[in-house]
């Protein structure tokens, strides 16, 4: 139990490990608008498209989520030049976050849904909306708002699932901490800074969404 | 570069069973972290919640595979290198216990007060009114969120192949190696997992439902 610490060489990887961090932070955030946006219209789809429609998004959420993200990554990485199509890893690893989170946003987006009584697509129907009007009109802003907690801590996930995405050598933080310290021999070191450093920015996330919120439902949440 | 044969195939499926048995330790290991958790989570020691509340918050903010890296590292410097698997049970179960921590704690939370008044009043201790009186009943409703948890977990252990642990997704890399079929072969690995991971999903909704409508009387 004689270890001594050395942060010396991880200090002076400081640029390399706030590039990797800033590309996490690129990653996750555009993983996140988009996985929202394919869940809105997959949740959208998934209650009131046709049957096939629903029962296909339905295996989807599925299958997405009783399977591991690695094995994921491996399967489109690794299997998708097979079929001609290149990724780089970047490329790669934004797709795989976007098909892994939207799996889990459809199924949070869809309760919201659900969580809207009938009689609101009935009185919007009634005045005249068309069906689609009386989605993003009525019953998406609505659900939108019921669901923001669970949909944060969802992206938090995500944000510290992006880590996964290194074994195919995107160069996220945990990617450079790999890189870093089979340069340094100091893995121990550098792997505590990149959890510290893991843990600001899911603080930080937490931060933002709570700001969103706020600035976004917060006169009518309080009114409730 | 060799063809994908039965004995490939038996390979990987066997390896399964080691992903079986790395979720169950880890399970096992972070099912006792997380009574700990979640007793210190609810006791009336403000050091014991400050603890319980940094140690969820520290798991649950960081990356697991990070966390694996720590150990699996941390212990080598540390002067006991514990091997890939003793690591990624260890890594688990301390992750484990912070996700099985919480959810414990809002079982426990979800007894209502009068109840562990009525039982102060009794005169019973801190053991028998836990033991007798509120995990009995937190027991109903940690059920579905736990066994949620155990479908986490089983995905969780492909993370053992960063490490260098051979289970059922390190199987299939060493097999894609070999033959080079990765549709066919990470499809298997998937469906593997899926057959394992399903039943318990399904499990989950239909006790969270069952128990929805016992509190709806």
């Amino acid at each position: 139990m004689d270890y001594v610490f050395h942060f010396s060489d991880v200090w002076e990887a400081r640029n390399e490990l706030a590039w990797g961090a800033l590309l996490t932070v690129e990653l996750s955030a555009l993983a996140m608008v988009l996985s929202l946006f394919l869940a809105v219209i997959g949740a959208f789809a998934r209650v009131s498209g046709p049957k096939p429609v629903r029962v296909a998004i339905g295996a989807y959420v599925e299958a997405i989520r009783n399977t591991p993200f690695l094995v994921q990554i491996f399967m489109l990485y690794f299997g998708l030049p097979t079929l001609g199509i290149r990724l780089d890893a970047n490329q790669g690893a934004l797709i795989a976050l976007v098909l892994n989170g939207s799996a889990y946003t459809i199924e949070i987006v869809r309760a919201g849904i659900e969580s809207i009584g009938h009689g609101q697509t009935e009185a919007a129907l009634a005045i005249g909306l068309h069906r689609f009007q009386v989605f993003r009109l009525v019953i998406l802003p609505q659900a939108l708002r019921a669901v923001v907690p669970p949909l944060g801590s969802q992206f938090i996930l995500l944000m510290l699932n992006s880590s996964i995405v290194s074994v195919i050598s995107a160069d996220e933080l945990t990617a450079v901490a790999q890189d870093v310290q089979s340069r340094t021999f100091r893995p121990f070191e550098t792997f505590i800074v990149v959890t510290l450093i893991y843990l600001v920015l899911s603080l930080l996330f937490t931060g933002t969404f709570a700001s969103i919120e706020r600035l976004a439902f917060g006169r009518k949440v309080a009114q409730r | 570069m060799r063809h994908f044969n039965l004995g490939d195939f038996d390979y990987i499926v066997l390896a399964a069973r080691w992903t079986v048995l790395l979720s169950l330790y880890g399970l096992l290991t972070g099912g006792v972290i997380g009574v700990g958790i979640a007793l210190l989570r609810t006791s009336r020691s403000v050091a014991g919640r400050v603890f319980a509340i940094g140690y969820i918050r520290l798991f649950q903010g960081t990356p697991l595979l990070l966390q694996l890296f720590l150990v699996f590292f941390g212990a080598d410097m540390l002067g006991l290198p514990l091997g890939a698997e003793m690591s990624a049970v260890l890594g688990f179960g301390l992750n484990a216990g912070a996700f099985l921590g919480e959810i414990w704690r809002g079982a426990i939370q979800s007894v209502p007060v009068g109840q562990v008044e009525a039982a102060r009043a009794l005169g019973l201790g801190y053991f028998p009114r836990m033991l007798r009186v509120v995990l009995p009943q937190a027991l109903r409703i940690a059920i579905p969120p736990t066994v949620g948890f155990v479908v986490n977990m089983i995905k969780s252990t492909s993370l053992a192949a960063i490490i260098g642990f051979v289970e059922l997704t390190r199987a299939g890399q060493q097999i894609n190696n070999a033959t080079f079929r990765p549709f066919l072969i990470f499809g298997l690995v998937a469906v593997i997992y899926f057959i394992l991971c399903w039943p318990l999903t399904i499990a989950s909704r239909r006790l969270e439902t069952r128990l929805g409508a016992a509190y709806q009387r």
